[in-house]
């Protein structure tokens, strides 16, 4: 055809759009949920060993570091858990209630209100047993 | 009489016959609130530079032939008003990713070719004679596909999508939503042909999730959720076949 089109190059692609930023930011706190289940699985590797080298893990994860890391941690894990179930709705298959589509806002809602339960419940099930 | 305002309407200009690279133009005009950016664009091109190209028909966002990025967002320019990018200057560029063959003019080719192969049509399950009447659906039957039908071939959604930008062997939102169209049709008995566009590498999984393309989907198609359904679809098959399935 020997017509000249022009293609634009992609550099720099994921800041030309917030939304775009927004979803880079989602993939990266997926990084930090995976390292953060290695700390916990070491932490299961050192109760496996016995009682003294799991409070020598508790006892690390206590130092002023460790505790700003937490901190730290939780805002990445806060967005990670809200643009998971952003996402959500987009993902499954059409829920069906008495014959009406249940809403992409009530999905997303359902989910969080869901993972700020099984929260709480590990947090007080954790406190109990480390009474 | 509506109050007329000014505002700046900055073109990507692209001329295949210079061996320049694109340039932006700037074009001042004067609008009235009732327009669209589709009528800056006509009003330019009438007035100020004949040559200014791009495609447009219907005027009411149903032939899905405007679509161009608008200050970045993917948009229909006849579905755009002007008065919504006051102060300006309103940027105004071809679709994103895919090549521009002049002005505002994308070469459609790749999408039009990948629509072809997901067969955009119904293939009936049993071929009646057509003393048979009709073949007949429920409302219910209708709710499977109804909002996947609504696609007019705009291609918001792939200027939307950076992985069709990136690498554009993938099928991409749009004729993935029909292909969900078409298998979800009681009509339909060539969902198991169309699937095996899906199964592939530049099948549905070339998508990941970032869903900007249901974001700017002018008839609310949600392209993002018929990728992501025939996701499951392309799993569950691929772990059927162990269990003596499909």
């Amino acid at each position: 055809m020997g017509r000249r089109t022009y293609t634009r190059p992609m550099d720099g692609w994921w800041l030309r759009n917030p939304f775009f930023v927004k979803y880079m930011a989602r993939e990266l706190t997926a990084v930090f949920v995976v390292l953060y289940a290695l700390i916990l699985l070491v932490g299961v590797m050192r109760l496996a060993e016995g009682r003294a080298p799991f409070e020598h893990w508790v006892a690390n994860l206590q130092t002023g570091p460790a505790i700003a890391m937490h901190v730290g941690l939780l805002a990445v894990f806060l967005y990670h858990t809200l643009s998971w179930f952003q996402i959500m709705p987009k993902t499954m298959a059409p829920v069906i209630v008495a014959g009406m589509k249940v809403p992409a806002c009530a999905i997303t809602g359902a989910g969080l209100v869901a993972s700020a339960i099984a929260s709480i419940a590990v947090f007080v099930a954790f406190r109990m047993f480390a009474a | 009489m509506p109050e007329a305002r000014n505002i700046t309407i900055e073109v990507l200009r692209y001329d295949p016959d210079g061996d320049g690279p694109p340039y932006l133009q700037a074009f001042p005009i004067e609008f009235t609130d009732d327009m669209s950016v589709l009528q800056g664009l006509q009003q330019i091109k009438d007035f100020q530079d004949g040559s200014l190209t791009f495609r447009w028909s219907c005027r009411m966002a149903i032939c899905g032939s405007c679509g161009m990025m608008i200050d970045g967002t993917p948009s229909l320019a006849c579905r755009s008003f002007l008065r919504d990018y006051l102060p300006g200057p309103l940027r105004v560029e071809a679709l994103a990713h895919f090549p521009i063959e002049r002005d505002l003019v994308v070469d459609a080719g790749d999408f039009m070719a990948k629509l072809a192969r997901i067969k955009p049509y119904i293939i009936p399950k049993e071929v009646k004679p057509l003393s048979a009447g009709e073949y007949l659906q429920t409302p219910e039957d209708l709710e499977r596909y109804e909002q996947f039908s609504h696609c007019i071939n705009c291609m918001l959604c792939y200027a939307a999508c950076p992985q069709y930008g990136l690498d554009n062997k993938w099928l991409g939102p749009g004729v993935t939503a029909l292909l969900h169209r078409y298998n979800s049709d009681s009509r339909d008995g060539a969902a198991g042909e169309r699937m095996q566009l899906a199964h592939e590498p530049e099948g549905v999984w070339g998508c990941t999730a970032v869903g900007y393309c249901s974001e700017v989907c002018p008839k609310a198609v949600d392209p993002a959720n018929a990728v992501n359904q025939n996701k499951t679809k392309s799993a569950v098959s691929f772990f059927a076949r162990f269990l003596g399935g499909e």
